[in-house]
């Protein structure tokens, strides 16, 4: 077996240096009559066979990249630069442990410390943790954060809110008294959705959670929001599942958000079909003993030199145990490493200029689907997403699209079964969208119906 | 504009003088090259990617595009090349030597897994495209599901947990759904005092009290207080098996009828799954539920702190409470159910997963088969052994016995030497190593923790062995410098934590 390096010689000289004949006298603990149990499962394989196994399994798939693609909602196919993936591959990162020993993991540090940095300055916050689990995860920490800070248990979500990321704060929350309030998404009139957030605050309410762009596309100014929440000695929660639109649109911090929580999937991580991804965290200065996750903060070795070290571990599970602000611990480091590589190489220049073309792909992306009959376009306002009123149900539609080796959207059924949304399709555009693609879009769809 | 102008003196990290050593121009220090942070090299207006020509259009952003500079420094490519390769050089990996970090199985992370997760057609597809276009994704989270099952003798497993404590969530859950499904309101739940910090945290997480369990003289849970501790209130007990004293819990069957019999669940935490991979089953050990961490026993990498993955596998009595979503089979291939139906508690996460650490692990299983995941956990135990064997006469193992494949020692040793088990560690830097774990578990003092893996040569085993020997020596011998400034040879010395939680700072500011 290629990957262990005990020869038989070895295996014998070691048993005998133990004082043991066999190597099952050391699983001698284990109860004689499990021990050693038939498992039902193939012998080892080559690195050519197990190559050759798994990539037949891939090629039974529709990768995003060979075909017209409008695929969003929560997750974005963007151009990541070969440097990002090369670069994340050096075994020093890749096979590094959590920075507990400071003094042989500054290289981690380090990028951990500009990553905060980024994110806190793409969010326009004050300060940001090390990543969560994903954006979703990251909402429910938000939500119960909010809980910690005003000691108060209602929270509201807004009905632009993702619905896996709702159904996840539903069930991180189900065994807490917290109470949820969820609002329904009303994909053609956005700032009725929004005062409907509004209207749901009260003295009772620790929190409301918004989303910007929307699961639907609308891009909206939260400032009101805010004020409501504030007015209440609520928090506001925005959350962002398209970082990329951190480039063009005001950022969260400038509306009035206590809490920023977001997917970084789309800088620097692939699709991946859903994982890892890379939930971020960023909040004001006033609540961040209140943070869950891992945070790297600066200091000074013992000859006064710069360096970075994990700090106030004293919120977490491995100090606090069951007082822990949260109970994670692994979190998505490498994910971290992509993003801040890619944010490295973008710079500030190259965000806004990214941005911009997503934006652009989406505003050709309207203009195609506005000429198709029987479409309605609901969006005024967008990023690179946008949603379609349909004259069939939208799930037959995707489904006759991909036929014809196209990927048009996520209908929205999907996502909010039984929510009377059958008619209606997101579709995202992002910098990776040809003009090509909109047009054979534009024409499949007019055949669909 | 420049952010280097601003920022801190980009000297900062200064120059080692030793006697007879003179003071570079450059910052540098031969190979140990100084490196600012970026917002100290890079400027607003520097990118490295082809920034798309685009057309100017009306935009539709509200009127909320963004004004204010946001700040992100951006450098060249092969400024960012080398940023990020000389950060890289400051950091120990499995790939550089021996890293026996006990508790978080630092394995070899082949890299024909890196390879499978890049195959476009795992890693260029989006969780939302149409079923029938990703059916060759979801059977492969069958398939990886199928050994999940099938190496611990489980009916059903979750696949969709993150990591190991997400996992734990999803165990938990799935307990407390079961309890009152069945009306039975409980709010207790036991952990033995040498669990993972995340247990007790996770029980807190879900809404039950947590009460710690004693261990016995020997290193396992004391079944009679557990016994006397568990009655109608108590809704699960989690027990970590082989336990972080590296010990199997050899009542452990005992145990578990205890559990159920007081009508509670037994959750096993899985982190220490790769002792018995191919050796025992969980599920012929009365386990109700157990998370595995992908990215300790099979490998997906640690990545210098995530990303995971920790499946679920559960018994019968948990299984119709596994959240959503999961993988259903019938004739037409395979599908997902993505909404709550029936008992299941609910979803943990957007979208279905870590599909990039299940192709990685399904990519090691495979290679290893049946028959080399098994030899992978006798490795893995003899490794440990030998260590526990070569140094039992000048280190203090805590406990009688073999191990499993983790050798705890404590800090009798060292008693009067003047150095502490932090030092012990700290000097093992200067060896070449990474230490092992320290001050876990809690139940021993000054305990040191050290998993050698099965990735690990005799050759190196020998090698470390002579070094921890040696250290052992120099300590009783009254080398106490050696010790108590260590690490002398690392790119850093030791940092004051002290200040840095006294005063945070936990981002770089402008003009600071």
């Amino acid at each position: 077996m290629r990957y262990l390096p005990l020869t038989g010689a070895d295996r014998e000289a070691m048993l005998a240096k133990i004082g043991v004949r066999h190597v099952d006298d050391l699983f001698k603990d284990v109860p004689s009559d499990v021990l050693n149990p038939t498992i039902d499962l193939p012998r080892h394989k080559s690195e050519l066979e197990v190559e050759r196994y798994l990539s037949r399994l891939a090629a039974k798939n529709t990768v995003a990249g060979t075909v017209p693609f409008f695929v969003g909602a929560g997750a974005y196919k963007h151009h990541v630069p070969a440097t990002v993936d090369h670069m994340i591959q050096r075994g020093e990162f890749l096979t590094a442990y959590t920075p507990y020993q400071p003094e042989i993991a500054q290289g981690t540090l380090q990028y951990i410390f500009e990553f905060q940095t980024q994110v806190a300055q793409l969010t326009g916050m004050d300060v940001a943790n090390a990543s969560m689990y994903d954006g979703s995860t990251a909402t429910a920490e938000a939500v119960l954060m909010a809980r910690r800070v005003t000691r108060k248990k209602k929270a509201v979500l807004a009905g632009s809110l993702h619905a896996h990321y709702k159904a996840v704060v539903e069930t991180t929350t189900q065994y807490t008294d917290d109470e949820i309030v969820c609002l329904t998404p009303m994909p053609a009139d956005p700032e009725a959705e929004l005062q409907a957030a509004i209207d749901a605050i009260d003295d009772a309410t620790s929190c409301v959670v918004v989303q910007n762009p929307g699961v639907f596309g609308h891009v909206l100014d939260l400032t009101k929001v805010a004020e409501a929440a504030h007015a209440k000695k609520a928090l506001l929660i925005v959350v962002v599942t398209e970082v990329m639109s951190l480039g063009l649109i005001k950022s969260p911090g400038e509306m009035g958000a206590d809490i920023v929580v977001g997917e970084g999937q789309s800088i620097g991580n692939g699709l991946n079909f859903g994982g890892p991804y890379l939930g971020l965290f960023a909040t004001n200065d006033k609540l961040v003993r209140q943070m869950p996750g891992r945070l790297c903060g600066e200091t000074v070795d013992a000859d006064g030199k710069r360096g970075f070290v994990l700090t106030l571990s004293t919120r977490e599970q491995h100090i606090r145990r069951e007082k822990a602000t949260s109970n994670i611990c692994t979190n998505s480091g490498l994910c971290a490493l992509a993003f801040t590589i890619h944010m490295t190489l973008l710079g500030e220049a190259g965000l806004r200029g990214v941005a911009k073309a997503n934006h652009k792909a989406a505003y050709d992306l309207k203009a195609a689907m506005a000429s198709v009959p029987g479409v309605e376009v609901l969006n005024q306002t967008f990023f690179n997403e946008i949603t379609l009123k349909l004259p069939v149900a939208a799930r037959a539609v995707v489904d006759t699209l991909a036929d014809r080796g196209i990927l048009a959207g996520v209908p929205a059924s999907r996502l909010y079964p039984g929510e009377g949304l059958d008619d209606i399709l997101i579709m995202a555009a992002t910098e990776t969208v040809t003009a090509d693609d909109i047009q054979a879009l534009a024409a499949a769809l007019k055949e669909a119906f | 504009m420049s952010m280097n102008t601003q920022g801190r003196p980009t000297g900062v990290e200064g120059v080692e003088t030793q006697p007879g050593q003179f003071e570079s121009f450059s910052g540098h220090v031969g190979l140990r090259l100084a490196e600012p942070l970026i917002f100290e090299l890079g400027s607003t207006d520097t990118t490295g990617v082809d920034v798309p020509e685009v057309e100017d259009f009306d935009m539709c952003l509200g009127g909320l595009e963004r004004k204010s500079e946001i700040g992100c420094p951006g450098l060249s490519e092969p400024d960012t090349v080398r940023h990020y390769t000389r950060l890289s050089r400051r950091n120990y990996g499995i790939d550089m030597g021996v890293f026996p970090l006990g508790s978080c199985t630092m394995k070899h992370n082949p890299r024909l897994n890196e390879k499978m997760a890049r195959l476009p057609g795992f890693g260029d597809i989006h969780p939302l495209q149409p079923q029938s276009t990703v059916q060759g994704a979801l059977g492969l989270i069958d398939e990886l599901a199928t050994w999940l099952m099938t190496l611990t003798g489980m009916p059903a497993v979750a696949m969709s947990p993150k990591a190991g404590a997400h996992g734990e969530l999803c165990g938990v859950m799935a307990i407390r759904a079961a309890l009152e499904a069945r009306g039975d309101a409980r709010e207790i739940v036991l952990c033995p005092e040498s669990a993972h910090g995340t247990n007790p945290a996770t029980a807190a997480f879900c809404g039950y009290k947590v009460k710690s369990i004693p261990a016995k003289e020997n290193g396992r849970v004391d079944i009679e207080a557990l016994k006397a501790a568990l009655d109608d209130t108590v809704a699960a007990v989690m027990i970590t098996n082989p336990n972080t004293c590296g010990l199997f819990e050899t009542e452990i069957r005992e145990i578990a009828d205890e559990i159920h019999k007081a009508g509670a669940f037994f959750y096993a935490d899985g982190a220490n799954f790769n002792a018995i991979v191919g050796k025992a089953r969980p599920g012929d050990l009365g386990v109700d539920a157990m998370h595995i961490n992908l990215h300790k026993t099979f490998s997906t990498p640690h990545g210098g702190g995530g990303p995971g993955s920790g499946p679920v596998v559960f018994s019968d009595a948990l299984k119709d409470f596994a959240p959503v979503p999961y993988v259903v089979k019938d004739a037409e291939g395979f599908h997902l159910v993505e909404n709550k139906e029936g008992k299941s508690f609910g979803r943990m996460v957007a979208f279905h997963g870590q599909m990039g650490m299940y192709v990685r692990a399904l990519s090691y299983m495979l290679s290893h088969g049946s028959d080399g995941l098994k030899q992978a956990s006798e490795d893995a135990v003899l490794n440990a052994n030998y260590v526990l064997a070569s140094l039992k006469d000048v280190m203090t193992p805590s406990f009688d016995g073999p191990c499993m494949h983790e050798a705890l020692f404590d800090d009798r040793f060292l008693k009067d030497t003047g150095v502490t088990t932090l030092d012990f560690a700290k000097a093992m830097i200067d060896e070449g190593y990474h230490p092992m774990t320290m001050y876990f578990p809690l139940v021993v003092h000054g305990a040191m923790l050290i998993e050698p893996t099965e990735s690990e040569s005799k050759a190196n085993m020998d090698q470390f062995i002579r070094s921890m020997r040696g250290l052992a020596a120099a300590a009783k011998a009254g080398e106490v410098a050696r010790f108590e400034g260590a690490p002398y040879h690392a790119p850093w010395k030791r940092l004051d934590e002290t200040q840095a939680a006294r005063k945070p700072v936990l981002r770089w500011e402008a003009g600071e």
